[in-house]
């Protein structure tokens, strides 16, 4: 069995490291020129306006896009030949709810690299599964099938997945929308106690508010990178304006994001404080 | 007991109800994946586009079925090429391909004239025409299929319900993709003689669709699939031998009988059951 603490696969700090990356779909550059890293065990925000790129970014990352341009480095190797173990967790409209699958079968998916793909699930494997199903309070469930849940459920059926594979960066799709408030909750705490076992952490949200309390660092995305670091670094007028442009009034250091945009289901108007 | 025991003292019927029975089996387990990632359209493409395997395999004089089994898994494999990368839309790539290889089926026989006969048996299948050889071929299709979705069940079920994840574990994604319509291509293959290319979508479709109705896990569903897949393969060649009505039409209605009973009967998942449920709330 291998070794499941989490100490560092090197001496050297795992992290992302983007180099001029460009993801074009049919002749358009979706993410243009990306270049940005993560350190080991940080936590990042992921934030920008509808078809910001966030989901593509988060694809390009597991290498289900291809780069058209750039490099993208995990803990120092390439794409396809790193050792470390990527977790993502979809935005719950990607996932096929009515697939016959039970939550119990979906969180023993997190440890399919660990017993094999012919073996069968040791003692381990379900001591893993029963702890991260515990872990997310989602136990009572597991011989329920998907589709039966209530969105804050399956958000949690896929965050105890995630938490199975034990991983060395964690990716999350909007995981704060379209689930009820603790769930959110649950959520956070385990961020919290990601950060402390030295997980890194992208997180995409369109909740900019959440973004500047509860992480250290946040990544403005249209496209191209607008800005990245601190919440004082990024939220400025400039950057929002560059993100958001019409979308986004400033009012006396309030910004209030209108993104009622066709295909949008979140609210109208919120606002923002800037720091 | 003498009525179950009859059809089967002819070596032909002996044949034709293993190979209804092989068949059955293989399309309800393959079926399954059909029906989870909505491949239906996929499956009905791929059996026309085996037309033009069987011409030329016919004007060549060699065996009907290992022509359509190059022309299917030509084709499977090209719609899994046109469509890498996302420029050309799945379902576009099938209908193009699809036409263009049934288009080239009809071209060719069309210039044979002696032709007619066989041509029906293609379209809805005569498996009281199965020889020793076919035999042969169709036992060994299904134990290559069945072999590989027992083998590869772990990485078919996580690329089938989330692509990404599998990605993630480092699976060969295209790779598993391509192996599922080779699979299909094969499925559909061994298919020919007893339900025929018109019918063999519902073979791939309707045990699975209608097994969806009774499980919530895969597993079970792809038993279930395959118990009703072969059961109404039985009971059709029966009906067919005693109505005297074409074998692969029998079969499918059995096979559609079964979908309706699930569909108003099951538990949970049935018209019924939902209607009482929606009263008593």
């Amino acid at each position: 069995m291998k070794n499941r603490t989490h100490e560092l696969i090197d001496t050297e700090p795992a992290r992302l490291d983007l180099e001029n990356v460009v993801v074009a779909f049919n002749g358009h550059a979706i993410l243009d020129n990306l270049s940005f890293e993560v350190p080991h065990g940080a936590q990042v925000a992921v934030v920008g306006p509808n078809g910001a790129g966030k989901t593509t970014l988060f694809k390009a990352l597991v290498g289900l896009l291809p780069l058209r341009r750039g490099h993208i480095r995990i803990h120092g190797l390439p794409l396809g030949q790193h050792k470390d173990c990527v977790a993502y967790i979809p935005q719950r409209e990607e996932v096929d709810w009515r697939f016959p699958v039970t939550v119990e079968e979906v969180v023993m998916m997190g440890r399919f690299n660990d017993f094999g793909w012919l073996g069968r699930p040791g003692p381990e494997d379900h001591e893993a599964v029963l702890r991260s199903m515990t872990q997310l309070g989602i136990t009572k469930l597991a011989k329920r099938s998907i589709g039966e849940l209530s969105g804050g459920q399956q958000q949690r059926v896929f965050l105890a997945r995630a938490i199975a594979q034990e991983p060395h960066i964690l990716l999350m799709d909007e995981p704060f929308t379209g689930v009820d408030v603790s769930t959110q909750e649950a959520t956070l705490d385990l961020l919290d106690e990601l950060r402390s076992r030295g997980v890194t952490v992208m997180v995409s949200t369109h909740d900019l508010n959440m973004a500047a309390e509860r992480f250290e660092r946040i990544l403005l995305l249209k496209r191209r990178l607008i800005a990245y670091g601190t919440r004082e670094q990024v939220f400025t007028r400039e950057h929002i304006a560059a993100a958001f442009g019409k979308q986004a009034l400033i009012l006396d250091n309030i910004v209030v994001v209108d993104d009622c945009c066709p295909g949008d289901e979140h609210e109208h108007g919120r606002t923002e404080e800037i720091p | 007991m003498t009525w179950l025991v009859e059809p089967l003292q002819y070596a032909f019927m002996q044949r034709g109800m293993i190979a209804a029975v092989l068949v059955g089996l293989i399309c309800a387990v393959v079926g399954t994946y059909v029906v989870l990632r909505s491949m239906a359209f996929l499956g009905d493409a791929l059996a026309h586009a085996i037309l033009p395997g069987v011409a030329i395999a016919y004007l060549l004089g060699g065996n009907l079925l290992v022509g359509a089994l190059i022309a299917a898994v030509l084709v499977a494999l090209g719609i899994g090429f046109f469509t890498r990368g996302g420029t050309v839309r799945e379902d576009t790539a099938i209908g193009i391909l699809f036409s263009a290889a049934l288009a080239l089926g009809v071209a060719l026989i069309s210039s044979i004239r002696s032709y007619a006969v066989d041509l029906s048996h293609i379209i809805f299948g005569n498996v009281l025409g199965v020889g020793p050889t076919d035999l042969w071929l169709i036992a060994g299709l299904t134990v290559l299929v069945l072999a590989t979705v027992v083998l590869l069940f772990r990485p078919l079920f996580v690329v089938s319900f989330d692509p990404v994840m599998a990605k993630t574990l480092r699976l060969p994604v295209e790779l598993l993709r391509n192996l599922l319509l080779v699979l299909l291509a094969l499925t559909i293959v061994g298919s020919i003689q007893t339900v025929g290319i018109g019918l063999v979508a519902a073979m791939l479709v309707t045990p699975g669709a209608t097994a969806y109705l009774l499980t919530r896990r895969l597993a079970p569903m792809m038993v279930i699939s395959a118990a009703l897949g072969v059961a109404a393969s039985v009971i059709g060649l029966y009906l067919s031998y005693y109505l005297n009505i074409v074998s692969g039409s029998a079969i499918v209605l059995v096979a559609t009988a079964f979908f309706l009973l699930a569909f108003f009967f099951a538990p949970q998942k049935g018209w019924v059951w939902q209607r009482l449920h929606v009263q008593r709330r």
